[in-house]
């Protein structure tokens, strides 16, 4: 079935187009949106685009990084001031993927996919969205409680906080095929260290909820403790707490819950 | 539902076509240009038997809004030999039984063609990674990685 395609030069004019029409989808890289096209849902009847470079734009010079929405995995792969986020970039797709698949559109990706977003997540990033009303930063945790209602609304960018160093951010993804596959389960642990002791640990998991969730109860278990076995023990253990997985062709929700325990230790103890 | 009007060059030829709202790029070469070398596999972006270069990136045919590639050049494996002459990858395909039912085999070859215009000389982890996007039912795979090697510089054993 034929859709409208509106193309805007401005990102702001795109949101006005987007907020106002609620069969209207925004197209990024394509990998979400055209596939829904080509499987014919009827819900879709505008595709918005925009050709804003600030979509494009990534700013990795100092402890603040910024990537537009529009930014692709393959230019994080590319970029070395983004070394931190290689992992889950290089874990995302093949590398025609990788090459159309963006940052914004990851937020939006359903199980089994969006695992960029279970890292930004950890990392307590800020998302950007343009409204009908102007823009504003919401926490992403925040703005995955509410995706569903998300849709109306374009992302113009995602931030984070550089990790202190590579320890202290880590990133595992369970996949039944490597080096792709759709997720099985995902893990992110951002273990920022003050004096020996875990202090603010973000712990996100993917394919663990109908959105990428934290991991409270472990978080709680690592806080203000050195990262020892018992410690380590303990936030695995907790880990399928307040989890609510599901089954598809990829793993069952029992079997997703067996596991998070084990490749969060596995984590959190730095073993590959 | 009006036409838009499209341009783009294919295989290094000025193309015009006009397309439908949310045509795919796939449907546009094989529908509106004749170009039957992509194929449709999945529609999903999991399979890569529709892969093509967009300015010489490879891109999901299938998953890429028609549109998007006016001004842009887009190279098929239609536009792989050269004259009467199999590209090297191609010859490289053949002798090594790399291609058996086929359906495959045009993908493969713009991910390997991607890998190598950017890596003459890569390693086989990177040609396992480069067609990692490919999914291939008939041959395990080992025939193609080591075409992709041979190609590159007779290195089919390592």
């Amino acid at each position: 079935m034929a859709v409208t395609v509106k193309t805007f030069a401005s990102a702001s004019d795109a949101a006005g187009a987007l907020s106002s029409d609620r069969s209207a989808r925004y197209l990024g890289g394509g990998t979400l949106v055209m596939r829904a096209l080509n499987e014919g849902d009827v819900s879709i009847s505008t595709v918005v685009r925009t050709q804003d470079q600030a979509l494009t734009r990534i700013d990795a010079s100092g402890p603040r990084v910024t990537l537009g929405a529009g930014v692709t995995f393959a230019r994080v792969l590319a970029d070395r001031e983004l070394a931190f986020l290689h992992a889950p970039a290089r874990s995302i797709g093949g590398p025609a993927v990788r090459n159309m698949g963006t940052v914004g559109g990851n937020l939006f990706a359903p199980n089994p996919y969006g695992d960029f977003t279970v890292a930004l997540l950890a990392l307590d990033a800020t998302v950007a969205v343009a409204g009908g009303f102007g823009s504003r930063d919401i926490p992403i945790e925040e703005f995955l409680q509410g995706r569903e209602r998300q849709a109306g609304t374009l992302v113009l960018s995602v931030s984070c906080t550089r990790p202190a160093s590579s320890e202290a951010f880590r990133y595992r993804k369970i996949a039944r095929i490597k080096p792709k596959g759709g997720s099985v389960i995902t893990l992110a642990a951002h273990l920022p260290v003050s004096g020996g002791r875990v202090a603010g640990a973000r712990i996100a998991l993917g394919s663990m909820a109908p959105t990428q969730i934290r991991a409270r109860a472990a978080e709680r278990a690592l806080e203000g403790r050195s990262l020892d076995a018992a410690t380590i023990a303990a936030a695995a253990s907790a880990a399928t707490e307040g989890t609510l997985p599901s089954d598809n062709a990829l793993g069952s929700a029992w079997y997703r819950r067996e596991i998070v325990g084990v490749h969060l230790r596995r984590l959190l103890s730095g073993q590959e | 539902m009006t036409k838009i009007p499209l341009q783009f060059r294919h295989n290094g030829r000025n193309v015009a076509i006009f397309v439908d709202g949310g045509t795919n790029l796939l449907v546009a070469l094989r529908e509106l240009i004749g170009d039957m070398t992509p194929k449709f596999g999945c529609g999903q972006g999991g399979c890569g038997t529709c892969s093509v270069l967009v300015d010489g990136e490879l891109h999901l045919s299938c998953l890429t809004l028609a549109e998007t590639v006016a001004g842009r050049s887009v190279e098929t494996l239609d536009g792989m030999k050269q004259g009467p002459n199999l590209h090297p990858l191609q010859r490289a395909f053949a002798d090594n039984f790399a291609a058996q039912c086929g359906y495959c085999t045009p993908g493969m070859l713009m991910a390997a063609k991607a890998l190598l215009d950017r890596n003459p000389a890569p390693s086989r982890t990177d040609v396992i990674e480069a067609i990692s996007g490919n999914i291939c039912r008939c041959t395990g795979y080992e025939p193609i990685i080591n075409a992709i090697l041979a190609a590159a510089g007779g290195r089919a054993s390592a």
